[in-house]
C-alpha cells in the first residue's frame, strides 16, 4: 500500500494559461492608464472609424453598389452627363447635376471625380490599402528594430560598432527625396514600399532607442539567472530580452504607421508609385484635372482625400502619444 | 573638447563614405544608363552609342567607375547636368542652395520662436480644454498632408483672396521691365538682387548679434529697450538703403513671393516644436529645483521662463538643428507645390529626367549638410548644458 499524493502538475495551472492571465492583467492595467487620456481615445475612435470604412467597402460593392458604377478604378456613372458632379443629396441637386433622370439622394454621397468615379468608393477602398501599408511597414520595422536592438545590445563589440555606423547613415538619410528617387527608378508597389521603408527605419533611429532600453535590461538579474541556468544566447535574446522590448517597439510602431502613410501619400501624389487607388492619387487626379485651385464648388474633390490622410496620420500619432504614458511611467499624471 | 571634435570628424568621414557608397550602389543598380535614351532614335547608329558609352566610361568595371567618382568628388568636380545640359552640377547647386536655405531658415526661425514661446505657456495649462485643444491643433498641424495643405494655402490666399502670388520665385513681368546694367535675362537679375538681399540679411543678423553680446551686462529692462530699438533701427536703415538703390521693388517682389511658402512651412513645423516644447517643459517641471524655486517664493512667470524654459530649451534646440537637413529634404514637397526654384524642386526634376550627376550632387550636398548639422547639434548641446562634458 502506498500513499498516493496528487501530482504537482494536477494542481498547477498549465503554463500557457498563467501567461495568458498575466498578459490579460497587464493589458487591463495598461488600458486603464490609456483610458485616462481622452486624446488617445479620440485617436482610437478615428482609427476605428477608418477601419470600418475599409471593412465596409467590399461589403457595399458586394451588395448595394454595382461594380460598373462604383468600382474605385473602372467605375463610371453613365446616368450623369458631365463629371465631376456634386453629391446627390445637396438641396438643388437636380439643377446642379446634369443627369438623364433624377437620381436618388444616396447615389453619390461625395459626388463623382473628373473621370466619373464615385469619390466615396475611392475614399473607402484607399483606406484598405493605407491600413495594409501601415501595418506591413510597422510590422517589418518592429521585427528589424527589436532584433537589431537586442542583438547589438547583447553582444556589443564589433557587431555593435558596425550597426551603429549603419544607423548613423540611416538617420542622416534624406528620407523623402531618397524614397522619391528610388520609386522613380524602380517599379515600386505597396509591398516594396513597405519593405524599403520598414528596413530603412528599422535600421535607423528606432533601433537606437530600442538598443538603449535593451542595454538597461541586459544587466537585470533575470538575464543573469537565465545565463546561470544554462540558456544559450539565442534563447536569452528571444525569450527574455525581446518580449520586454516589445512595449517600446509598439510605441514606435504607431509613429512608423503615421510616417509610412504620409510617405505613400507623397509618392502617389507625385505619381511615382504603382498602386490602384490611394488618397494621394485622388489628390493628384483632382490637381491634374485643375479642380483644386478653382472654386469652393469642388469641395467634394478638394477635402475628402486630403483630410483623410491628415486625420488617419494624426489618429495613429495620438494613440502613440497616449501609449507613451502606458509604456513610460515617468509621463503619467501624478 | 578638441579631441572630441576630432573623433567626431573621423566618424563623420566614415559615415560620409558609407553614405556616398550607398548612393553610388543605388544609382548604378538602376536599370540601364544614359545611353538607353538613344536607342529609340534612328539617327543614332549603334556604333555612336557604343562610342558614347566608351567616352563616358560606362564600359569600365564598376570598381574603376567607383574610384573615378571618388576622385572627381574629392576635387569638387560633380560633372555636368544632363537635364540642364551645359551647366556643371556644382554651379546649379551653388545657385539653388541660397534660395532653399533662405526659405527654410526664415521659416525655422519663426516657427521655433513662436513654437517655443507658446509651448512653454501651454505646458502651464495642464488639463482642461486648452490642453486638449492645443494638442489636437498641434498634432493636426504636425501630421497634415503637406502637399494638400500647401495647395489649400495657395487656393485660399492666392486664388480666392488674391492677396499673394500663386507661387514661383519672381514675377517675370516686373523683372523683364527692370533695368540692371550688365545683366540681360531675368534669371541673372534675380540672382544679382537675391545675393544682395542675402548680404543685407547677414549684415543685419551679425549687427544684431553684436548688440546682443554688447548689452549682456545691462539689466533686463534697459537691455530690452536697446534690443528693440536696435532691431527697428537696423531694419529701417536696410529698408531705406534698398528703397534708394533703385531695385527695391524687385527685392520686394521676391519677398512677396516668399510669404506664402514661409507661412506654410512655419505652420507645418510649428506643431512639432510646440508639442516637443510642451513635453520637455512637463518633464522639467517635475525636477526638484522647480519645487525649490517655488518654495522660496519666485514668481510663477519667473519659474516658467527662467528655471523651466531654459532647461527645456536643450532638446528642442537640438531637435531643431538636427531637423534642418530634414526640412531641406522635406522641402521637395513645399518647393514643388510653390514652384520655388530650390534644391528640392531641382532634385525632383532631376529624378524625373534621370539626371544622375545632378541627383548625386544634390544628395551629397544634403548628406554633408546633415552630418555637419549633427556635429553642430552635439556641440551646441555641450555649450548650453555645462553638465555635459565630452572627454
Amino acid at each position: 500500500m502506498s500513499v498516493t499524493t496528487a501530482t504537482p502538475t494536477r494542481i498547477m495551472e498549465p503554463l500557457w494559461r498563467v501567461r495568458l492571465r498575466l498578459a490579460w492583467r497587464s493589458f487591463k492595467t495598461g488600458w486603464n492608464i490609456f483610458r485616462e487620456n481622452p486624446i488617445g481615445l479620440i485617436g482610437l475612435g478615428m482609427i476605428a472609424f477608418f477601419g470600418l470604412m475599409a471593412l465596409a467597402h467590399p461589403l457595399l460593392i458586394a451588395t448595394v453598389w454595382p461594380p460598373n458604377i462604383y468600382d474605385p478604378l473602372m467605375g463610371y456613372d453613365k446616368e450623369i452627363i458631365s463629371h465631376p458632379s456634386p453629391p446627390t443629396w445637396i438641396p438643388n441637386a437636380a439643377a446642379e447635376i446634369k443627369s438623364l433622370r433624377p437620381l436618388p439622394a444616396l447615389r453619390h454621397i461625395l459626388g463623382t471625380d473628373p473621370l466619373g468615379r464615385d469619390v466615396l468608393s475611392q475614399l473607402m477602398s484607399s483606406t484598405q490599402s493605407e491600413f495594409a501599408l501601415g501595418m506591413m511597414a510597422a510590422l517589418i520595422t518592429v521585427v528589424v528594430e527589436t532584433t537589431l536592438g537586442a542583438v547589438t545590445a547583447y553582444y556589443g563589440g564589433v557587431i555593435d560598432m558596425v550597426f551603429m555606423r549603419i544607423a548613423d547613415v540611416m538617420i542622416m538619410l534624406p528620407f523623402i527625396p531618397l524614397m522619391i528617387v528610388l520609386s522613380a527608378m524602380f517599379d515600386f508597389q505597396m509591398l516594396h514600399l513597405a519593405l524599403v521603408y520598414g528596413i530603412l527605419v528599422g535600421f535607423g533611429g528606432n533601433s537606437l532607442v530600442i538598443k538603449s532600453q535593451a542595454l538597461t535590461l541586459k544587466v537585470k538579474a533575470y538575464i543573469e539567472a537565465a545565463k546561470v541556468a544554462g540558456g544559450n544566447d539565442l534563447h536569452i535574446i528571444f525569450t527574455h530580452l525581446i518580449p520586454n522590448l516589445l512595449p517600446l517597439a509598439f510605441l514606435s510602431m504607431m509613429i512608423t504607421v503615421t510616417n509610412a502613410i504620409f510617405i505613400e501619400a507623397v509618392l502617389s501624389f507625385f505619381g511615382l508609385i504603382n498602386i490602384r487607388m490611394s488618397w494621394g492619387i485622388m489628390i493628384q487626379i483632382t490637381q491634374a484635372a485643375g479642380y483644386l485651385l478653382t472654386s469652393w464648388k469642388y469641395w467634394y474633390l478638394m477635402f475628402p482625400a486630403g483630410l483623410s490622410i491628415s486625420f488617419l496620420c494624426s489618429a495613429f500619432y495620438l494613440v502613440g502619444r497616449a501609449m507613451d504614458a502606458v509604456v513610460n511611467p515617468r509621463l503619467r499624471k501624478r | 573638447m578638441g579631441k572630441y571634435i576630432l573623433k567626431r570628424l573621423v566618424q563623420i568621414v566614415i559615415t560620409l563614405f558609407i553614405f556616398q557608397t550607398l548612393l553610388f550602389v543605388v544609382l548604378t543598380a538602376m536599370p540601364g544608363d544614359v545611353t538607353n535614351r538613344m536607342f529609340g532614335n534612328p539617327d543614332i547608329p549603334p556604333e555612336a552609342i557604343e562610342q558614347a558609352k566608351e567616352r563616358l566610361g560606362l564600359n569600365d568595371p564598376i570598381l574603376v567607375q567607383y574610384a573615378r567618382w571618388w576622385r572627381n568628388f574629392a576635387t569638387g568636380d560633380l560633372g555636368v547636368s544632363f537635364s540642364e545640359y551645359p551647366k556643371p552640377v556644382i554651379d546649379i547647386i551653388v545657385e539653388r542652395v541660397p534660395r532653399t536655405l533662405t526659405l527654410f531658415l526664415t521659416a525655422t526661425l519663426i516657427q521655433f520662436t513662436v513654437g517655443f514661446t507658446s509651448g512653454r505657456v501651454l505646458a502651464w495649462q495642464r488639463g482642461g480644454l486648452v490642453e486638449y485643444g492645443s494638442t489636437l491643433v498641434g498634432v493636426l498641424l504636425f501630421t497634415v498632408f503637406t502637399p494638400w495643405f500647401g495647395l489649400m494655402m495657395i487656393f485660399i490666399f492666392g486664388a480666392r483672396l488674391r492677396w499673394l502670388p500663386l507661387g514661383k520665385f519672381l514675377d517675370p513681368r516686373i523683372w523683364s521691365a527692370a533695368k540692371i546694367p550688365g545683366l540681360a535675362d531675368s534669371a541673372s537679375k534675380g540672382n544679382f538682387v537675391f545675393n544682395r538681399m542675402l548680404l543685407t540679411a547677414s549684415i543685419i543678423l551679425i549687427l544684431w548679434l553684436a548688440i546682443l553680446v554688447l548689452t549682456r551686462k545691462l539689466n533686463s529692462f534697459q537691455r530690452r529697450r536697446i534690443l528693440w530699438g536696435g532691431t527697428a533701427g537696423l531694419l529701417a536703415v536696410a529698408g531705406i538703403v534698398w528703397a534708394l538703390s533703385g531695385v527695391g521693388h524687385l527685392a520686394w517682389d521676391i519677398i512677396v513671393h516668399m510669404i506664402l511658402p514661409v507661412i506654410t512651412v512655419t505652420l507645418v513645423g510649428y506643431g512639432g516644436t510646440m508639442l516637443l516644447t510642451r513635453q520637455t517643459m512637463l518633464d522639467t517641471l517635475r525636477e526638484d529645483y522647480i519645487q525649490t524655486a517655488r518654495a522660496k517664493g519666485v514668481p510663477e512667470v519667473m519659474v516658467r521662463n527662467k528655471h523651466a524654459a531654459r532647461n527645456a530649451l536643450l532638446p528642442v534646440l537640438t531637435n531643431l538643428i538636427i531637423g534642418i537637413p530634414f526640412t531641406l529634404s522635406g522641402g521637395i514637397i513645399t518647393e514643388t507645390i510653390f514652384s520655388w526654384p530650390g534644391m528640392g524642386r531641382t532634385l525632383l526634376n532631376a529624378t524625373a529626367a534621370e539626371d544622375v550627376p545632378l541627383i548625386m550632387g544634390v544628395f551629397s550636398f544634403i548628406g554633408i549638410l546633415s552630418l555637419l548639422a549633427h556635429l553642430v547639434a552635439d556641440l551646441t548641446y555641450a555649450f548650453l548644458d555645462p553638465r555635459i562634458r565630452y572627454a
